[in-house]
This record gives C-alpha cells, structure tokens and sequence, in this order.
C-alpha cells in the first residue's frame, strides 16, 4: 500500500471518490423525484401522460448507460451547445448527472409500479369509497404502501447508481476508475494494491448498504 | 391494479382529463419544438448527416461490424456467466463452510464492484503482471463474466431456495443423497423457473458491452457512433440509430424473457409458491447497472 504514502495519489484516490459521491447524491435525489412521477404518469388516467411515462422508461431502459452518458456530452454538450456550468469539471460533472438521473429515474418508476402492483385493490376501492381523488388516492393511501414495498429494490437501484457513475469517467471527469487507470498506468509495479483499495472501497461501502436496505426493507414492510 | 386507482370518469372528470391531456400534450409539443429548432439552428436535420444510413455502406462498414461484435461478446459472456454463476451458487449451497465462505465472498465481492473498474484493472493492470498485452474483447469478457455470472449466481441461488422444502425431504425420504437431490430434483426445477432471469441477464449483459467503447472494443457504440461520425462528422444522427438499434434488440429479449415467464407459469414448469408471497417480479430488469 506504500503508493498511497505519497501524496499525489492520495489525493488522486480521494478526489475520485469524491467524484462518485456528489454524482450518486444528486443523480439519486433527481432521479427518485422523477421515477416516482413516471411511475404517476404510468397508472394514471389520462392516456398521453401513460404514453409518455411507457416511452421515457423503454428508451432509457433499453440504451446502453455509455451511450447515454457519450449522447449527453457529444450531443447535448459538443453539437446542440446545452451548457450547464462554465467550468469545465463541473460541466461533464452536470452533464453526467443528466444522463445517470435519466436513467436511473426509467429504473425507479419500474419499481415503484410493481410496488403499487403490491398493494391490495381493496385499499384504492376504499380510497375511492371515501371520496378521494386519483391524486389523493396515490398520495395518501397507495405510494406510502408501496414505497416500503420496494425499499429493498431501491436500495439495489442506488447501489448500481453508485458503480454506474463510474461511466461518467467515459467524458473526462476525473471519478475513481479514471483515477485508478491513471494510477496503474504510472505505477506499475502496484497494481494489486491499486486495485485492491479501489475496488475494495467500493465493496466495503456498498456490501454493507445492501444489508442495510435488506434490513431496513424487513422493519418497514407493510403487515399484512 | 392500475385499473381501480381512479373512478369511471364522470362529466367533469373527463373534463378535467381533456384539459390536462391538451395542456400536458402542449407542453410534449413544445419540448418536441424546441428539440427541434436546436437541431435545425445547428444544422442536425441536414439531409446529408442522415443520408449515410441509406447507403449500404455505412451498414456493411460500420454498424454491423459492430453489431457482430457486440453480440459476439454478450453470447460469450453469458455462457460464461451461466458456468461461472453455476458453479458459485452450488458453492454457496454447499455444507462445507471452506467452500461457502469463499463462495460468498467471490460472489458479493463481484457483484460490489463498478464494471468499469474491472474492465481497467484488466485491461491496463493485468499487462503488468503477465508481461503480455491484454485483447480488448477479453478485458470486457471477462469483466462482464465475473459481474453477471455474481449476479446469476445469486439468482440461481434463489431458485434453488425456492423449490418446496418437501421436495428435498421427499428425495431424501426415498434415499437420495445430496448430488443426487441437485442433479434430479432441485436443478431441473429451479433451472425452468430461472429462464426468463436469465433471458434478462441477457439484456444488462448486451447493454454492458457498450463499455468495451472504453477500451476501444470495435462493439457497435464504437463503430456505429464513434468510428462512423470521425469519417461522416454525424455524431448527433449516429447516436439516434445506434440507440434505436440497442433499443429494438433489447425490448425483443425483454418481451421475449416475458414471454418465457408466462410460458413457465402456464406449463406448470414453475415450483407452487406458498400463498400470499408475492411473485419476486417477473423478468423485468429492476437492476440498471451499466
């Protein structure tokens, strides 16, 4: 381990994680709000917002996470001049979380959907006996159902989010795996460690999380 | 479900439906516009960054190379993936703990961490070690092998979980021993209601090819967008068609691994599920990775 003594990689270690953790933040938070209303748009009355929930999760579904994010930068950024902040690092670092929320939020709204699969039809029935509306309906009695329905899968969709945001190396951002290769490349007589720290920080962070929403999804399941 | 969240709508629920279909189809529209003014103000509608798609050329030159090696190296990481996910379920099931331990954490270890970083380690770190260059299409082989064979190793692991109890205790009951069980009772089993899992492994596995673009794998991302927009200058127009391309082969495997769901189910191929436990969703790909 004595190539992270010096302080050029260390720094180059911790800047990458950094990297990988405002991206996985921000991607998560976007991509949870959007996921949730696609997953509205997708059971609700009016046809032309199932249509378009139906087309945002098979396009985003079913393209490759590379292309995406290559679109975001060669299409959105290069050719069509959407530019979303004047610094270069913070431009590919936006550009990325376009791509991954996109994404992740097809993901989201698919989980969310088979969550309201889960709740009982009796519960909406009583909702509308009562007089709510589609709105309420989903506000009040049924996405507070299938929410803790889901948490175990949402707990995976943010852990892929987390190795996913790996990808936006692919436009020159400076986040772990670019840094790792970087790293390798000059310090070939390490390259065991190298990749041993790196990969096992994402282990040692993402094993547990995943046994945390295993437990959290067992203590907030619905009774029923 | 969907069906019973709302009511049949009456006069002034239809009403409130056609505002909000005009007002939502108006602000689709605009977007659509706007998507389109850009691409007019930046010259993307020109007839002459499309017109490559008509010519053979462009299909026999680029995108099909691509396409060839893209399915190339899917099919051969998932067959790959299927014996290495075979054999580290079997290890996690296994009674002897030297063998689960370290199958448990082979499995978990893999399954943690980014694909991309695999596919560097192997691609750059590796040559170090051996002395000897590492081919692209292996790095992203075997980086793909050791995540999706993790992935259905899990999964194989829970179908074999979900076999009925009474079924082991049946075939031990009539003096089977343990390979025997495996071999003629739970596999069998199991492996009927894993298909449509493994049909949709197939689509994480075919969307994560594109990562080879990294590493300059000649797959279709580097062919179709990369190699063929440096000789026509089309980037914009090269992505639209690879991605339409990716999409159209991965909803046919999605609807296809729908299909093989339901097929089971109705067969009969599919072990009982005890009541009240909610199917572990169809074959639906809940996991974006890459």
């Amino acid at each position: 381990m004595s190539v992270f003594r010096d302080q050029d990689n260390l720094h180059a270690y911790l800047s990458g994680f950094l990297w990988i953790l405002r991206l996985t933040g921000v991607s998560a938070v976007i991509a949870l709000v959007l996921g949730v209303l696609l997953a509205a748009m997708r059971v609700s009355p009016i046809p032309v917002l199932r249509g378009f929930g139906a087309a945002w999760v098979n396009v985003f579904r079913n393209t490759p996470l590379t292309l995406i994010i290559f679109f975001c930068y060669f299409a959105l950024y290069a050719t069509l001049g959407v530019t979303l902040s004047d610094d270069l690092d913070l431009n590919n670092y936006w550009l990325g979380v376009v791509g991954l929320s996109a994404y992740t939020a097809a993901f989201v709204c698919e989980t969310i959907r088979s969550g309201i699969n889960t709740v009982p039809a009796g519960q909406a029935e009583a909702a509308r006996a009562i007089g709510l509306t589609f709105a309420q309906t989903l506000r009040i009695v049924v996405l507070p159902q299938a929410g803790r329905a889901v948490i175990a899968p949402l707990g995976s969709i943010l852990i892929a989010l987390c190795k996913n945001s790996t990808i936006v190396g692919t436009i020159g951002l400076l986040e772990s795996s670019n840094q790792m290769k970087q790293l390798i490349n000059d310090n070939g007589n390490a390259v065991i460690a190298i990749f041993i720290v790196f990969a096992g920080t994402f282990a040692a962070v993402l094993i547990p999380t995943g046994y945390l929403f295993g437990w959290l999804a067992n203590r907030l399941a619905v009774k029923r | 479900m969907s069906g019973v969240l709302y009511d049949y709508p009456g006069p002034r629920a239809r009403r409130r439906n056609a505002i909000l279909t005009v007002v939502f189809g108006l602000a689709v529209a605009g977007l659509l516009w706007w998507v389109y003014r850009k691409f007019d103000e930046k010259g993307q509608l020109a007839g002459i960054l499309w017109k490559p798609f008509t010519e053979s050329a462009t299909w026999t030159d680029f995108i099909l190379p691509g396409l060839r090696q893209t399915l190339l190296a899917a099919a051969t990481g998932m067959v790959l993936s299927l014996a290495f996910g075979l054999v580290f379920s079997a290890g996690r099931l296994s009674e002897h703990w030297w063998i689960r331990v370290p199958s448990g954490v082979v499995v978990e270890f893999f399954r943690a961490v980014p694909l991309l970083l695999m596919i560097f380690f192997i691609f750059y770190g590796v040559p170090f070690l051996t002395h000897r260059p590492m081919p692209a299409f292996w790095s992203v082989v075997i980086g793909l092998t050791l995540y999706n064979g993790s992935v259905l190793a899990e999964a194989f692991r829970a179908g074999i979980r979900a076999v009925p109890v009474g079924q082991s205790e049946a075939a031990y009951a009539i003096g089977l021993r343990k390979n025997q069980l495996m071999r003629h009772i739970l596999i069998p089993q199991a492996a009927r209601s894993m298909l449509p899992v493994i049909v949709s492994q197939l689509v994480v596995l075919l969307k994560d090819t594109a990562l080879g673009y990294i590493v300059a794998l000649p797959e279709l991302l580097q062919q179709g967008v990369n190699v063929l927009s440096a000789n026509k200058g089309n980037v914009v127009a090269a992505a639209i068609v690879v991605a339409a391309i990716y999409i159209l082969i991965n909803s046919a495997l999605t609807w296809f691994a729908g299909w093989l769901d339901r097929w089971t189910q109705r067969r009969g191929l599919r072990p009982a599920r005890a009541a009240g436990v909610p199917r572990p969703g169809p074959a639906a790909v809940l996991e974006p990775q890459g």
